[in-house]
């Protein structure tokens, strides 16, 4: 196996070795470095030598002009006195939605993450992100990221970072957004729009996230080129937790990008998400019309690819620029399935098969500086499903759920966001709406930097 | 001990015997040029930015991490300017040779003294770098300062080739004073010429030539100005007038030069880096013509 060997190695080159035969390596090292200091020391005299010649011939010129202003000492320290402590940031996001009132929210011929809030009508207050992140010391980097909103506080993220390693190698520990797709590890407050895309949420709720460890390495090339693995407790939909001991979800992705003249950049990539559930509890409508709870069990297994590319003239984003981005994707996901509830599901298990689709393509422009204008369209493919013995109580739907969202925002300052979008939503059969948001998004204190 | 492990180790381990070009990776189009300047051939400079981008705002793109990713010397100006974008190239490169604390992460602001620092820290004072002003390379006298530490680095780094990079620095200093005794001769008339300013990017240059910085067209530091906020700063130049509105190549033309037209002064886009201006195509043109257009503005 590959993915074990590289993170053996990493975890080798990060954690300093004990193991005997490191005694032989070491004794090499002591002898290199005597040799090399011998060497050393020899051409280091034989510079200065060389030195002193050159500062003879070049002595009228060889320190800074004398100039008239007077000489100010260099600053040596940093000026911020907080430099040490980590950085802190506060997000405050939330506003107003219009949208009809329909209780149970469904995408048509999907099971999806029934956690996965639908948002509030009227005004409301999203969660609130605290994030906290800072270099522990020479070898690691540690990132906190807590949502916060009425009695409840949510630990999205809390992880290490190496990095020392080098040789591009990056390992990360803890709890942390998968790096597969290119929206996965963007929070809401840094989507481009006030809602998430129907691909994600289908497929995770919001974004993937699990505990566990991830292998990143950037090839030593002009092209950019990332490869990235990742082990986890696979608790998060489309997953369960599964109260075992080993690896409960791995993914794998790689991404290639790189620039087209000066004014276009681009990045795309492909990611597999495997992982498994236990009775995942999912909501389905009979062919009586009712809605029934189902119980999968099995293997869910996610295909991505994704794309970006981004303008701006001559590289300088700050007057204008565009930035397009689409994904899509491939899940299959086989095992059983029980249905319980109305009067055709009475706990009924059944085979389950499904091999589904679906994407977004979106793109956003600012065309006047602090304005951005943007337009997103959705759309979801059901796919094949069989439901075992359950089929004749099950209909199969080949409606294709779709999205059409337009939004425009304002942002006074790189702090600020106020954001206004009318989305057009089909995600189901008879619950065609159209839906308007308002959303206001403030970062407090520091200001992270933001990745392509 | 085996000696072709030996022979093996000492081929891939040894700095002497390595001879590789030293990667440079240049934040910005002066520390690339300086770079240059020090190394020659020897060393391989690659500019992440150019003079008609912002370098507050540059996209951590794709392109800058795998440059990163091959970097042995980070050569940037730091005192915050990167903020919004080095981190990520420097997280993500998996490089840990040009991280900061190593010896191959460099920082100009580091080595001269810094203008401008802020008593207050607050964002309602807009975008303000929280160290002092990091628009250090406006006065040639500056960029001195910086090739002598850069150079004692890149022998520190390269130690096979120190005594190259400190002949150069020598000859570099030779041509770059006499330059500077040039320019400073050559500017006497601009000491005391009053200036309006687009943004906070040319302290260190006012604070050279002697120039008077008498209005900034920025309400805030990074906040662009608005049509009435333009038109009181043409109401405060009556009371007193500047020669000229000046900015940076990489910025918005259009408030300098409404400004310009409603103040009946000359609107100056200054190179302000090289590659700024078809005459700024070194440190020595970058200077030469940022001279000879206040010297045009003052006549
Ligand atoms: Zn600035």
């Amino acid at each position: 196996m590959l993915r074990p060997a590289l993170l053996a190695a990493a975890l080798a080159a990060a954690f300093p070795a004990h193991a005997d035969d490191q005694a032989d390596l070491a004794a090499l090292r002591a002898e290199v470095q005597a040799m090399k200091t011998g060497y050393e020391a020899r051409i280091q005299a034989l510079e200065a030598r060389l030195a002193k010649a050159e500062a003879a011939a070049a002595a009228p010129s060889a320190a800074p002009a004398a100039s008239a202003a007077p000489v100010e000492a260099a600053s040596s320290a940093p000026a911020n006195p907080g430099a040490f402590n980590p950085a802190i940031s506060l997000i405050l996001q939330g506003g107003y939605a219009n949208l009809k009132d329909i209780p149970a929210r469904q995408i048509a011929g999907f099971l999806t993450n029934d956690a996965a809030s639908t948002p509030a009508r009227g005004f409301s207050v999203d969660d609130s992100e605290l994030v906290l992140a800072s270099n522990i010391d020479p070898y690691f980097r540690g990132y906190f990221n807590a949502t916060l909103n009425d009695g409840s506080v949510g630990v999205e993220e809390a992880w290490f970072q190496t990095i020392a390693l080098g040789h591009g190698l990056t390992v990360k520990g803890g709890r942390f957004r998968s790096g597969i797709g290119y929206q996965n590890e963007q929070h809401p407050h840094a989507w481009d729009f006030a809602t998430n895309n129907l691909m994600y949420q289908t497929l995770f709720g919001e974004g993937y996230g699990n505990d566990g460890l991830q292998l990143r390495w950037v090839a030593p090339t002009d092209l950019f080129t990332e490869l990235g693995a990742e082990i986890g407790r696979g608790a998060q939909f489309p997953g369960t937790d599964r109260n075992r001991n080993g690896a409960g979800s791995y993914a794998l992705y790689g991404h290639i990008g790189g620039d087209v003249g000066e004014s276009n950049s681009w990045r795309g990539g492909v990611s597999y998400l495997s992982t498994r559930a236990d009775a995942r509890t999912g909501t389905l409508t009979d062919s009586n019309g009712t809605l029934v709870d189902t119980a999968f069990s099995g293997d869910s297994r996610t295909w991505m690819a994704d794309f970006v590319w981004k303008w701006a003239p001559l590289g300088n984003p700050t007057v204008r620029n565009f930035k397009f981005a689409a994904e899509l994707f491939r899940r299959e996901e086989s095992g059983g399935l029980s249905c319980s509830g109305g009067l055709l599901c009475t706990g009924s298990a059944g085979a389950y098969q499904a091999t589904q689709y679906g994407g977004y393509a979106q793109a956003a422009y600012q065309f006047m500086p602090r304005w951005r204008v943007g337009y997103r369209y959705d759309v979801l493919d059901p796919g094949s499903r069989e439901y075992g013995l359950n089929d004749t109580a099950l209909p199969r739907t080949d409606y294709r759920p779709t999205r059409h969202s337009l939004m425009v925002d304002y942002s006074p300052s790189e702090f600020s966001r106020l954001r206004l979008q009318v989305t057009q939503d089909r995600a189901n059969v008879g619950q065609d709406e159209n839906q308007w948001y308002l959303r206001y998004i403030y970062s407090l204190g520091t200001h992270g930097a933001h990745t392509f | 001990m085996k000696p072709f492990r030996l022979f093996s180790f000492l081929f891939a381990a040894w700095p002497v015997f390595a001879h590789a070009a030293l990667n440079v990776f240049a934040c910005e189009p002066e520390w690339g040029a300086l770079a240059t300047e020090l190394g020659g051939d020897a060393v391989k400079v690659y500019t992440a930015t150019t003079a008609m981008q912002d370098p507050h705002h540059i996209e951590a793109r794709p392109s800058l991490i795998a440059q990163m990713r091959r970097a042995n010397l980070a050569v940037c100006t730091g005192a915050e300017l990167e903020i919004g974008w080095l981190p990520v190239l420097l997280q993500q490169s998996g490089n840990a040779a040009i991280q900061p604390g190593q010896p191959g992460y460099f920082e100009a602001a580091r080595q001269v003294a810094l203008l401008e620092k802020p008593m207050v820290l607050d964002r309602a004072q807009g975008d303000i770098h929280a160290a002092g002003n990091p628009h250090v390379q406006t006065d040639p006298r500056n960029i001195a300062r910086v090739a002598q530490a850069l150079a004692a680095r890149m022998a520190e780094l390269d130690p096979a080739r120190a005594a190259l990079y400190r002949a150069r620095l020598a000859g570099f200093n030779t041509r770059w004073n006499a330059a500077i005794a040039r320019w400073q001769a050559e500017a006497a008339p601009l000491r005391g010429m009053p200036i309006a300013v687009q943004h906070l990017g040319f302290p260190y240059l006012e604070n050279w030539l002697g120039l008077k910085q008498v209005a900034v067209l920025e309400p805030k530091p990074g906040v662009a100005p608005s049509v009435g906020q333009l038109a009181d700063v043409a109401a405060r130049l009556k009371a007193t007038p500047a020669r000229a509105v000046i900015r940076a190549a990489y910025q918005d033309p259009r408030p300098s030069e409404w400004l310009a037209a409603h103040a009946g002064i000359p609107a100056i886009a200054l190179p302000f880096t090289v590659g700024g201006s078809a005459r700024a195509g070194d440190l020595f043109g970058l200077f030469d013509d940022t001279v000879d257009q206040l010297l045009r503005a003052a006549r």
